[in-house]
């Protein structure tokens, strides 16, 4: 029985990234990470003075490319590619690289008004790993990069299909 | 054991639907064990196509054992070996390889060549489906003459050399001439130049090996030039690692306005990657801005791109002293796939007072056993949809599939794909199940001929070993060059069954 439970873990993949993020080079961006979430947090709460306020959640919606629909809630404040992983939705080879702009594993498009709606643009180096994502769009962001804000709720964001070659980047 | 069932009932519907399956095969299992052979399939090569494929494998069919066959005692190819020291978080990637390894489905079989330890046709006679993965071992050559000269290395050497491969370990690197030159523009080009270039200071903080930091520390090199046989536009190396070059403290380039002028009015009609990677090219040589311009101001180092240019001759006696470079100007060829400008030779220029010449013009593929059929010209295994061609349940997945290009995602999706293949090959009945019994046929072979194999616990104690030398020294791991050194550390303590 034991060592069902063994397997099953492994079908149910919980990445690594929830725990493991030890990797010393990666530090720098997760410092700048969780600064950024407190700042963007604290940004949508009026008084400063409250003990602890309670966590605002939102819905979030992703569409898989074989059309499944997952919703879930999630806290304003988390990126997409934790909510992602905290909830195991199973996507093959999503956020390779655990959030730290490496790769482009956790590309994700959004409609035009989601995309308009997140409050930091694209740094040149997201968007240089987006140039190398499979079925790039003018509203795709990295999945690692997006972080949640109270006005996204019911957000739909498209999980593209890994069908064209990125190989050549002419 | 089912997380967020309340939160998620969508999911935890899917995953109860899964658990449920799970343990009702189980109990099947116990008792009708005969009916259904488990289906044993081997991976040759542990770098990213091998591990990819795995994970595929293992998720795709709840039944599937796959071992995972490894020439050194350690994992992980390319992403340990290749990946160069200061891009620490493309190396995240080893933590997913490592859940997939230790899985009870997965085992890590270290230290077994193929075609050596043991022969494709041993393991088509153990597994029902083989996956090769064993990348692109070898690298182009030039072949003009002088490329045997001293100080011509091959860049895929060099950069086995500062990750601590162990057949390049001692790779005899002259580093005290001021200049060297790069032969390629792709991204192995542009990591070469910059562990070059790069502050000694902030190299010693990765995992880049002793030996490499050592001499790097006494380099002389204060300028490093490449030069790649077409035009601005056709570049190989990505976005981000030309960003990086123009990031790197105390170094800048030195860019001919003359060779981006022209590119200004193309930029608009281009393909978005493309775009972006030729404004940046046209930014850094003619309109930098203030924050770059300061970071330049004080280098002490610099790079340049030179295009349109073919060495032909590599002059010198025992050392070089020069290149002698064709110049080309470039033809487009219609009669391929996707538009291709050929280079074409017009004439000749000396490029003198050159003391190290890197060449990084390609990997390719070899093939490891005289039973695969082998595209000789493309330096792939010949295949069809990754089924190599002649040999059924034989596949190939990675750089012996693609060539070797692109980056770890490209690797991935390909790794995803075969295993994709080879999970629908099965539930067709297209391969043989009875009769094989994995590693169980396997390990005695390797026992008799006196094989020490390295498990991926072994292989842990290894890890730990390597991460305690690097804290002795301030990086995050000091990798271990010497393979019985290795072997020894594998077989300390209670040896770990497979």
């Amino acid at each position: 029985m034991a060592c069902r439970a063994v397997s099953l873990r492994f079908l149910i993949p919980k990445f690594a990234s929830c725990v493991n993020r030890g990797n010393s080079g990666t530090i720098p961006a997760l410092i700048r990470k969780t600064q950024h979430t407190r700042n963007s947090a604290s940004r949508h709460r009026f008084s400063s003075t409250a003990a602890k306020p309670k966590k605002e959640t939102i819905t979030v919606h992703f569409v898989q490319s074989d059309g499944s629909k997952f919703s879930t809630t999630a806290a304003v404040g988390e990126n997409l590619l934790d909510i992602i992983i905290d909830n195991d939705i199973d996507i093959d080879g999503f956020g390779a690289c655990e959030g730290t702009l490496a790769c482009s594993t956790c590309h994700l498009i959004f409609k035009q008004e989601d995309y308009d709606k997140i409050p930091d643009k694209p740094t040149d180096e997201e968007l240089d790993m987006l140039d190398l994502a499979y079925g790039l769009s003018s509203t795709s962001r990295l999945g690692c990069q997006v972080v949640l804000t109270k006005d996204m709720d019911g957000l739909q964001v498209q999980v593209p299909t890994a069908v064209v070659d990125a190989r050549d980047p002419s | 054991m089912l997380p967020n069932v309340i939160a998620v009932p969508r999911l935890c519907k899917r995953h109860l639907h899964r658990f449920l399956k799970q343990q009702f095969r189980h109990c099947v299992a116990d008792h009708t064990s005969v009916d259904s052979p488990v289906p044993h399939v081997c991976v040759v090569g542990s770098g990213p196509a091998g591990f990819y494929t795995a994970q595929q494998l293992l998720k795709g069919n709840p039944d599937i054992v796959v071992d995972i066959y490894e020439k050194l005692p350690v994992p992980f190819g390319l992403v340990r070996f290749g990946v160069a020291p200061d891009h620490p978080e493309v190396k995240n990637v080893i933590n997913t390889f490592t859940k997939t390894a230790k899985s009870e489905r997965c085992s890590f079989i270290g230290n077994v060549e193929v075609g050596r330890d043991i022969t494709l046709q041993q393991l088509r006679d153990a597994y029902s489906a083989v996956v090769l993965a064993y990348g692109a071992d070898n690298d182009k050559t030039l072949g003009i003459p002088g490329e045997g000269l001293d100080n011509v290395l091959s860049a895929r050497s060099f950069v086995g050399w500062f990750n601590g491969l162990p057949q390049d370990r001692d790779l005899k690197v002259d580093l005290s001439a001021e200049r060297a030159v790069i032969l390629g523009h792709g991204n192995v080009a542009v990591d070469v130049a910059r562990i070059l270039l790069t502050p000694i200071d902030i190299l010693k903080t990765t995992d880049i090996s002793q030996h490499a930091l050592e001499a790097l520390s006494h380099s002389c090199i204060k300028g490093v030039v490449l030069v790649g046989r077409r035009g601005p536009l056709q570049v190989a190396f990505t976005i981000k690692e030309l960003r990086e070059m123009t990031k790197i403290p105390e170094c800048r380039p030195h860019l001919n306005p003359k060779d981006y002028l022209e590119l200004l009015d193309l930029i608009p009609d281009l393909p978005r990657p493309r775009s972006r990677l030729t404004d940046l090219l046209y930014k850094t040589a003619l309109e930098p801005n203030a924050r770059y311009k300061a970071l330049w101001a004080d280098a002490k180092r610099e790079w340049k791109l030179q295009f349109l240019r073919s060495p032909i001759h590599i002059c010198g006696e025992t050392k070089v002293t020069g290149i002698k470079l064709a110049i080309n100007r470039l033809e487009v060829c219609l009669h391929t796939v996707r538009k291709h400008f050929k280079p074409i030779f017009t004439f000749i220029c000396l490029c003198p007072l050159v003391y190290q010449v890197l060449r990084s013009i390609g990997y390719r593929s070899v093939s490891i056993d005289k039973d695969i059929p082998f595209n000789m010209e493309r330096g792939v295994v010949s295949h069809t949809q990754g089924r190599v061609d002649g040999l059924i349940g034989v596949y190939c997945s990675g750089w012996v599939n693609t060539g070797p290009v692109g980056v770890i995602l490209t690797t991935m999706t390909n790794g995803f794909e075969t295993g994709k293949t080879i999970i629908h090959d099965i539930s067709n009945g297209t391969l043989e199940l009875s009769g094989k019994q994995g590693k169980n046929d396997i390990l005695p072979l390797l026992q008799k001929s006196g094989v020490q194999v390295v498990s991926f616990s072994d292989w842990m104690k290894i890890d730990e070993a390597e991460v305690e030398r690097g804290q002795n020294c301030g990086k995050p791991r000091e990798k271990l060059v010497d393979i019985d050194a290795m072997l020894k550390i594998a077989s300390t303590a209670a040896p770990s069954p497979l």
